[in-house]
């Protein structure tokens, strides 16, 4: 086993020799392949649903290179850097949260954002791969499978951002923190049986939960358990999202002939209701070909954790291709009426730069775990 | 190296990671399945349905805002009403350049740099599909301006809306409050699809308090789009419902007299009466002018209002919290009398000072022979010091209580402050220190820490007046449903305050005789033809640390608060006055016009009107 192990390492790095100009940026190319083509394909859509605004348009191409950059940087940090930085990083999140919710900019009816001057910054989004991150590096550091104590600290670990996220309020953001700290815990080899029982707990806590709920997101919540009770409010926006993607049928009207977005009848068109666009107008070859691309990098991401060589790099790897999936799930269950709506950005095709840039940032983490591998002693 | 038990084998632990991975593959493979099943659903199986849908939407659904209800006072003169106007409105979804098309705007209409910042701001809250007034209340003119450059602006509309207005101005915001564009931190508690075409909110006052009553319910139309967004004609029209009218207990022309009979000065005037602890009349002056408020004040007028030293905004009759000064003697008398503390009988000669564990509590020298009713009647400081210490400061303390000092009243302001009852426990909280006697003597003459709200102390007097049968003070006379239902409200009565009735006579023989008494304390206030009972009280806002209070030689602003609380007629109350006037003696004066204005000059029009006592069906006789 360790000699397959040996060799296996070493057909590794001859085939890096091949791609030496990648491996020497610690880009890695099928990942950004993936990444590339779904940014693409976003813009396409962006440029359609903001009714061919190019100011839109642009903004965010340059979001995107602003995430491209950034991506670039996290990857030639090397993980132990991470392990060393994980705790102050989470720290300044979750400062920022505070932060947010003391003195933050409200948009719709939320305080989510931190105006920095030339641009505002979503605090709750970097958490969103922070948070993982964190719960990865604590519990690697402890005996794997984790025991009950360092479960409990887990559990607080995410429990106080997403709390704090909730509160702003932001609903679907701080829910898919705590899955996405289930999944990490999962990752880390915790027995089925307890994850059974935490989903019984959660179960029986709904009821809790629903008390501490602002009265819009139990409206919205009973709205998503039947649309047409409230017409005006969030009902209006799953009916009209599933109108928009059931008349696109198996080709789509095409491109710039979507006209329930064209005409308005779709709220949040460029934002958290963009899948709707793109179901409009690519039909069921335009959506199963943008699951599909996200299929790719979500597995491409799991290979990478796959390889990972130590418990650290393992779990933050897998953690973040989990929450990524998450997000997509979340948004595009939400945009055609099988989840509430929530109010979440589909990763890499909403308009907006806080969750491009930190979606890309995790996807450095990921390549540079990839690329900095090191030689495990035995 | 790490020990090689179970658990802590790499290669066991690379196992155990790499099957959970796979698991979570296998996860994320069934969702996608599901949604691609779902979208199989909606595109395919469903696809004909939902096309049928797109095609016909054409049809779009627009809020109609409900109308606010009005607010009359009891004798039906409105106080608050709804005036037609036109303002300019934007649809972001449907501007291609924002800027441009403000800019191009104000190039022929007058948009002020505060209007596109409350446009900004008020845009950060709502939904790109929804409108934002740029402008408010655009005349005729302006109207027509834009009439004609409509064609350049796609989005932008002018809409006929109605806006709250209070037609008295000044005088009744302490009581009404206002209304102002909804806010973020209003929208937390609103419901945002009843609130979609609204876009005025009560901020505080009575405006706040029966906001949702006031709202109505939210309308809509569906209607017929052209390709461009715009409204084709009007399909079905699911009208909105309009707010509860709203009376109040406060009668308008009393309301101005007591605004008036303030000439100025700083303070408040409440009445109440007494049969019903309905809320006549509550002024805080100086005032301000609700109206402008209504369409979000500039930022310049506001820290004018704010940091004026007058501070208008302050509404003193409810927020206020001010020292009894000697109006407490007559509670305290009442328990005195009650508990057994005094007699009527005993007196004894005031010397117009008062030692105590080597510390001298001064008072003006009276050099007479003092009883209960003639402590009341001059205001015997000494009287109350001994008094005070037989007592003990938790009888005095209960008593305030009852009468319901140091607590929220429940009148319909949610701005109100409780007032405070000063008492051992809450000093050593406070401030960390023990009940001193000296505290005590000082309660008992309305010094020291006691404080009252203006309401507080009209609401005591009217308790006091129907000899301990008190009911709360309210301001809601009735409210008036859509369908023209209406609903009268009931009094709520006070736990009453049991004491033999010579006591409550001696008492309030004391308060008579600080009007008509030869040495009254109350001359300021006159001898009028009706019967009153009264007390004075005077509120050091300054200490002076043993100097003599010369007026002259103590700045306006540190001069002693005058307090005044009345009844009249004395044998069937009518009416229950308290009034401060800060800084100034005149607080007798005050109350002299306004029940002179009550009691003789009003037109006595609405007589039925003005008494009109709720049935008690607790406790009654009868029942």
């Amino acid at each position: 086993m360790r000699d397959s192990n040996f060799m296996q390492r070493l057909m590794q790095q001859r085939h890096a020799q091949n791609k030496s100009f990648f491996k020497m940026l610690h880009l890695d190319l099928p990942l950004l392949i993936g990444l590339i083509l779904i940014l693409a394909y976003g813009l396409i859509v962006l440029l359609s649903a903001s009714n061919d605004s190019y100011t839109v348009f642009y903004k965010q191409l340059s979001r995107i290179l602003l995430g491209f950059v950034v991506m670039f940087v996290c990857a030639q940090i090397p993980p132990e850097k991470y392990r060393l930085w994980v705790p102050w990083i989470y720290g300044l999140g979750v400062f920022l949260l505070v932060f947010v919710l003391l003195f933050g900019h409200t948009g719709k009816g939320a305080e989510r954002w931190i105006n920095l001057g030339l641009f505002r910054f979503q605090p709750s989004e970097f958490m969103k791969i922070t948070v993982p991150i964190m719960v990865a590096w604590y519990l690697s550091e402890k005996s794997l499978p984790p025991k009950l104590k360092p479960l409990l600290i887990s559990a607080g670990l995410m429990l106080v951002p997403a709390l704090l996220i909730i509160k702003q309020p932001d609903l679907g953001t701080g829910l898919v923190i705590m899955i996405a700290g289930v999944g990490v815990v999962l990752f880390a080899g915790i027995n089925w049986r307890w994850l059974l029982s935490l989903a019984g707990l959660v179960i029986v806590s709904i009821p809790v939960l629903w008390h501490f709920m602002h009265g819009y997101q139990r409206q919205r919540i009973l709205t998503f358990l039947n649309p047409n009770r409230d017409p005006l409010g969030s009902g209006y926006h799953i009916i009209q999202s599933k109108i928009a993607i059931g008349s696109g049928g198996f080709w789509g009207k095409g491109w710039f002939h979507g006209t329930q977005s064209h005409l308005n009848f779709l709220p949040e068109h460029s934002t958290d209701f963009i899948f709707s666009v793109l179901g409009e107008e690519f039909g069921l070859v335009g959506a199963t070909l943008l699951l599909l691309l996200y299929l790719y990098v979500v597995g491409r991401a799991l290979t990478i954790a796959y390889r990972a060589t130590d418990n650290f790099t393992r779990l933050i790897a897998g953690s973040l291709a989990f929450t990524f999936f998450l997000s997509v799930f979340v948004n595009i269950g939400m945009v055609c009426g099988i989840l509430p709506v929530v109010g979440l950005p589909l990763p890499l095709i909403s308009y907006g730069g806080t969750s491009v840039v930190t979606v890309l940032a995790g996807f450095g983490i990921l390549m540079s775990i990839n690329t900095h591998k090191r030689i495990v002693k035995q | 190296m790490r020990s090689r038990d179970t658990f802590q084998d790499p290669y066991l632990l690379k196992r155990l990671f790499r099957q959970r991975l796979i698991a979570i593959l296998f996860f994320i493979l069934l969702l996608v399945i599901l949604l691609i099943s779902r979208l199989t659903y909606l595109q395919i199986f469903q696809h004909k349905y939902y096309t049928t849908l797109s095609n016909n939407n054409s049809i779009s659904l627009v809020p109609l805002a409900p109308t606010r209800g009005l607010i009359y006072d009891r004798n039906g003169v409105l106080l608050a009403k709804n005036i037609p106007v036109y303002n300019l409105n934007i649809v972001p979804d449907q501007v291609n350049n924002l800027k441009q098309t403000i800019a191009g705007l104000r190039s022929f209409l007058p948009i002020t740099d505060d209007d596109v910042k409350t446009f900004y701001r008020e845009l950060s809250q709502k939904r790109s599909y929804q409108q934002v007034a740029l402008k408010v209340k655009l005349t005729p003119t302006q109207v027509a301006q834009f009439a004609v450059n409509r064609y350049r602006f796609p989005g932008v509309d002018v809409k006929a809306a109605l806006v709250r207005s209070y037609p008295f101005a000044n005088d009744l915001v302490s009581v009404l409050g206002y209304v102002g564009r909804i806010n973020a931190q209003d929208l937390q508690n609103l419901d945002p699809s009843n609130y979609a075409a609204t876009n005025y909110a009560g901020k505080i006052g009575i405006e706040k308090y029966f906001e949702s009553q006031l709202h109505g319910q939210v309308g809509y139309q569906e209607v017929e789009t052209n390709s461009s967004g715009q409204e084709v004609r009007i399909l079905k029209r699911i009208p909105p419902v309009h707010g509860d009218n709203i009376y109040l207990t406060i009668d308008s022309q009393l309301q101005e007299a007591a605004l008036h009979a303030m000439h100025g000065a700083r303070g408040s005037v409440v009445v109440v009466q007494p049969d019903t602890g309905q809320v006549l009349a509550m002024v805080s002056t100086p005032a301000y002018n609700p109206n402008v408020f209504v369409n979000g004040i500039s930022t310049k007028n506001y820290r004018e209002l704010q940091t004026s030293k007058d501070q208008p905004l302050f509404n003193r009759a409810i927020r206020g919290q001010y020292s009894f000064g000697s109006t407490i003697k007559v509670f305290l008398a009442l328990e005195g009398l009650g508990g057994g503390y005094t007699t009527p009988g005993y007196s004894f000669f005031d010397p117009g000072y008062f030692v105590i564990g080597g510390q001298t509590f001064h008072d003006e020298a009276k050099n007479i022979w003092v009883n209960l009713v003639k402590a009341i009647e001059v205001s015997s400081d000494t009287y109350f010091y001994k008094l005070s210490l037989k007592m003990g400061i938790n009888t005095m303390d209960a008593i305030l209580q009852k009468f319901g000092f140091g607590q929220y009243s429940s009148i319909q302001m949610n701005e109100e402050l409780p007032g405070l009852i000063a008492s051992p426990a809450w000093k050593m909280k406070t401030e960390g220190k023990r009940w001193y006697a000296g505290d005590t003597i000082n309660s008992s003459i309305g010094q020291g820490a006691m404080q009252t709200t203006p309401l507080q102390l009209a609401s005591a007097v009217a308790t006091l007046s129907k000899r301990g049968i008190g009911y709360q003070p309210t301001l809601l006379y009735k409210t008036i449903e859509p369908d023209g239902t209406a609903d009268l409200a009931e009094s709520v009565p006070r736990t009453p305050i049991i004491f033999k009735s010579w006591i409550w006579k001696t008492v309030i023989q004391g308060m008579i005789n600080v009007i008509r008494g030869p040495k009254g304390t109350g001359w300021r206030f006159g001898k009028p033809s009706y019967s009153v009972a009264a007390k004075t009280g005077t509120a050091q806002v300054y200490s002076l640390h043993g100097e003599k209070y010369i007026l002259a030689n103590v700045p306006e602003r540190l001069r002693d608060n005058s307090m005044f609380i009345a009844f009249a007629p004395v044998n069937k109350p009518k009416i229950a006055i308290a009034v401060v006037v800060q800084n100034s003696a005149a607080a007798p004066k005050v109350a002299r016009q306004v029940l002179d204005y009550y009691l003789l000059q009003q037109n006595h029009l609405y007589t039925t009107n003005r008494t009109n006592p709720t049935p008690l069906t607790q406790g009654a006789p009868h029942a």
